[in-house]
């Protein structure tokens, strides 16, 4: 089974350490520039969502490239981009719906998510599990749970104002 | 590379800016962050310079591991002569800040001058510009933020700014960035606001290539294990710093009406637990934030729930907040706390230092040395929540006669409302203490009393020392990079064998502040945490820079030395009520009236005091008044101070 990156936004606190960690493994320097993943803000707010690569099934990044340098990793499945046929045209930067495709105006070059073949630094270093690494079909669990646990909340709260009334 | 991260000395008279490398023999003496700015600022202020006039130096810095691959290095340190107590001016604060300016390209910023208008310095990837602050000027903190990345179209900027307090001169006024980070302490708003600087704009993304990026990584996680695995940053990851001030309170260690009473009775509502209730109804379930890379996530976000302000969104409220705004006012409402810890943040002003001010302004007037006359008419009593925050808004915008007296700070405030004001006044060194109450714990009476930029509990408090950890456990803190085989007491009432830890903590604490790590990250509260054999490595993987744990603690003592050297040339004299190393009389003539059995009654020894101060100037080789002999100076490479080597 394929795995995939389980983001639970709400769980965030904004620190940035995946964005540091992916650097760090990918590049051996600090920039979160040249991170994969990135924690959008609304600080004003206290909102912070972690973005970054779907690994989408019909893949605009791949289906777009006019030189056919996207491909899907066969046994990890995940997009990697071979450097040897990219003409850096940023044309995947364009297409991708969530912006998890990157630039890096150092090296001039396309980059994004590889999972770091396997295991995901920035799910490692995540002490509060924002960031999970799990069996693409788990994805929706938590939400499940959530949920359920809402309308169970619900009944027991109905039930105890009929109770009253 | 770390090392490769640059020094600018930027002059608002005249528009100069000069970049300049910070050469390897000034990093191996002073390392980085709060160490390398005590010598700039040695070097690069005048003896007797006016704290708000152009001769000041404002230092701005990240600590040397700072955006690097460690743990919790976001801290950032502000330094200048202080114009709260015209001695040392130093202030750390987290965030996102200091990352941004390594990558940007730079670790410390030396302003000196006053720019003609209101102005903000503009730091990207290397390059510096000063820019009109005309529009920005008035702004709130988080405005001002906001309006910095509208003009100039990028929304990933981050700023260290000030508020209102900071433009209206409030000797307390802070430096703040994001919603809640502040360099609270010593006025160094108040230092940016004399240059007519409204904030130092940064936004980076240069490489900091990690020496050895392999071993840094699994380090670093090595590192959070440690850090996370301690049981008091699991309770500060949940409850924020609120959980401190509620055990310190349960057991008769804070302070309130103004240190009349060390513990606040009925505070149900400003409980850790009650506060944290009302960040879970008002921002969910996961309510705790965090400064850059941190893993402890010590900060709450939350809407004040009620009244005027109700529904505006702000983090903390942290122990201060509860002190200043509840304890020490007798407020005890959260309402209060939430609207009080909202005020400051956006006017940008120390809230500790404003609570302590405000609280001493309600004892003066219930013994009528303040009268309705100078409050003009406000019952300024204690536990008069309206009257509290009232007081916040008149200090910051010095209205009226006694907000005005008050934004002064306390020791010019007590001369010009006389009477025998000042012997209510609580501080050290013309600044206001904590709201925790020192008198059942000796060695942390000598940790306000000898902290560098005046009552302080950030600069070299045992904490621990509540913990009554057994003595093998303390002697292999305590004896290590450096061999001690003197007494150490797991009694926190004793006076033996504190002098040192004092002494330890101080050179652990210049330390992390040289590193640019959080001190919840080392020995501050939790007996396991990182110290002096941990940092030899992070250093290395990270910069490259091989450095032994003596070797570290060679530096701190050099840094605190120079600190003390500046204290010395602006006026420091032991015995000094406003200048000294000394307390408060209430400490010594007024037993703690509340509490545990084990503090009720407590006060601290004046003998036994001096004795420990002695003690505490041997460690550090300083003579019988606090100064640092030749021999010391010589050892430790001060003797040619100042030296210019940057």
């Amino acid at each position: 089974m394929e795995k995939v990156l389980m983001i639970n936004y709400q769980k965030c606190t904004g620190c940035r350490l995946c964005e540091l960690v992916c650097s760090v493994m990918h590049d051996g320097v600090s920039n979160p520039a040249r991170s994969r993943i990135k924690v959008m803000k609304w600080e004003a707010e206290g909102l912070y969502v972690p973005m970054s690569c779907q690994q989408c099934e019909d893949a605009p990044c791949m289906n777009v490239c006019p030189v056919k340098a996207i491909s899907r990793d066969e046994d990890l499945g995940f997009l990697t981009v071979d450097y040897d046929i990219c003409i850096g045209c940023r044309s995947c930067v364009a297409v991708c719906p969530f912006g998890a495709m990157n630039y890096n105006i150092i090296d001039k070059k396309v980059f994004k998510c590889d999972l770091c073949g396997g295991d995901p630094q920035c799910v490692r270093f995540c002490e509060v599990k924002a960031i999970e690494y799990v069996d693409a079909d788990r994805v929706s669990n938590y939400k499940k749970k959530d949920a359920a646990e809402r309308l169970s909340a619900a009944q027991k709260e109905g039930a105890a104002l009929q109770a009253a009334m | 590379m770390a090392l490769n991260r640059k020094i600018a000395y930027i002059d608002l008279s005249t528009g100069d800016i000069e970049i300049k490398p910070i050469p390897l023999e000034v990093r191996k003496k002073f390392l980085g962050g709060r160490g390398l700015d005590a010598y700039l600022l040695l070097n690069h202020t005048e003896k007797g310079c006016d704290p708000l006039g152009p001769g000041n130096a404002l230092i701005i810095s990240a600590g040397i591991l700072t955006a690097t691959c460690a743990s919790a290095t976001a801290r950032a340190h502000f330094m200048a002569k202080s114009p709260l107590t015209n001695l040392l001016g130093s202030a750390n604060m987290g965030g996102f800040f200091a990352p941004e300016l390594a990558w940007a390209g730079f670790h410390h910023l030396v302003i000196k001058g006053k720019a003609e208008k209101p102005v903000y310095i503009w730091i990207h990837n290397g390059e510096i510009e000063i820019r009109d602050a005309g529009q920005i000027w008035g702004k709130t903190t988080t405005d001002t933020q906001w309006a910095i990345r509208d003009e100039l179209g990028d929304e990933d900027i981050k700023s260290a700014v000030i508020g209102p307090a900071g433009e209206n001169l409030v000797t307390f006024a802070n430096i703040m960035t994001g919603i809640k980070n502040s360099a609270g302490r010593t006025g160094m708003g108040c230092v940016m606001g004399s240059k007519n600087l409204k904030a130092v704009a940064v936004r980076g993304t240069m490489d900091i290539e990690i020496a050895h990026p392999v071993e840094a990584l699994e380090y670093n996680k090595q590192f959070i294990d440690q850090i996370t695995s301690a049981k008091v940053n699991q309770t500060q990851g949940t409850l924020g710093t609120p959980f401190i001030w509620g055990a310190t309170n349960s057991w008769g260690g804070v302070r309130t009406r103004n240190f009349q009473y060390n513990q606040c009775e009925d505070a149900d509502d400003i409980e850790p637990e009650r506060i944290d209730e009302v960040c879970e109804e008002t921002m969910g379930p996961y309510h705790m934030t965090g400064c850059f890379a941190c893993q402890v996530h010590c900060r709450a976000q939350y809407k004040v729930p009620s009244g005027p302000l109700a529904g505006k969104y702000d983090e903390g409220p942290e122990y201060t907040s509860l002190g200043a705004f509840g304890g020490e006012p007798d407020c005890k409402n959260a309402e209060t706390v939430f609207a009080g810890n909202h005020l400051v943040d956006q006017y940008g002003v120390d809230n500790l230092e404003i609570g302590s001010m405000i609280s001493w302004a309600m004892e003066l007037y219930e013994l009528g040395i303040l009268t309705n006359k100078d409050t003009d008419g406000l019952d300024l009593k204690f536990g008069n929540d309206e009257a509290l925050l009232e007081m916040v808004e008149r200090i910051c915008f010095r209205k009226g006669w006694l907000g005005d007296t008050l934004a002064d700070g306390g020791l010019p405030a007590a001369e010009k409302i006389g009477k025998n004001s000042f012997d209510y006044l609580i501080q050290v060194k013309g600044m206001n203490n904590l709201h925790s109450d020192e008198r059942g714990t000796p060695a942390l009476a000598l940790n306000i009393a000898t902290a560098s930029r005046g009552s302080d509990h950030l600069r070299s408090r045992p904490a621990i020392d509540l913990y009554h950890l057994p003595e093998k456990v303390l002697r292999k803190i305590y004896s290590n990079p450096i061999p001690y085989d003197g007494p150490l007491s797991s009694e926190h009432t004793d006076y033996e064998g504190k002098a040192w830890e004092v002494y330890w903590q101080e050179n652990c604490y210049m330390a992390v502040d040289c590193l640019g790590i959080c001190k919840y990250h080392t020995v501050f509260l939790g007996a396991t945490l990182p110290n002096f054999e941990d940092w030899p490595k992070v250093l290395y993987y990270n910069t490259g820079l091989e450095m032994s744990p003596e070797e570290i603690w060679d530096i701190a003592e050099r840094c605190n030395n120079l600190e003390r050297l500046f204290n010395l040339r602006e006026g420091l004299k032991r015995d000094d009520l406003k200048k000294g190393d000394t307390l408060n009389h209430r400490y010594f003539d007024e037993p703690c009236r509340r509490g545990a059995p084990d503090i009720i009654g407590m006060s601290i020894d004046r003998k036994k005091f001096n004795k420990m101060l002695d003690e505490f100037y041997e460690h550090h080789n300083w003579d019988k008044n606090g100064v640092p002999t030749p021999k010391t100076l010589k050892r430790l490479g001060l003797d040619q101070e100042p030296s210019h080597l940057v």
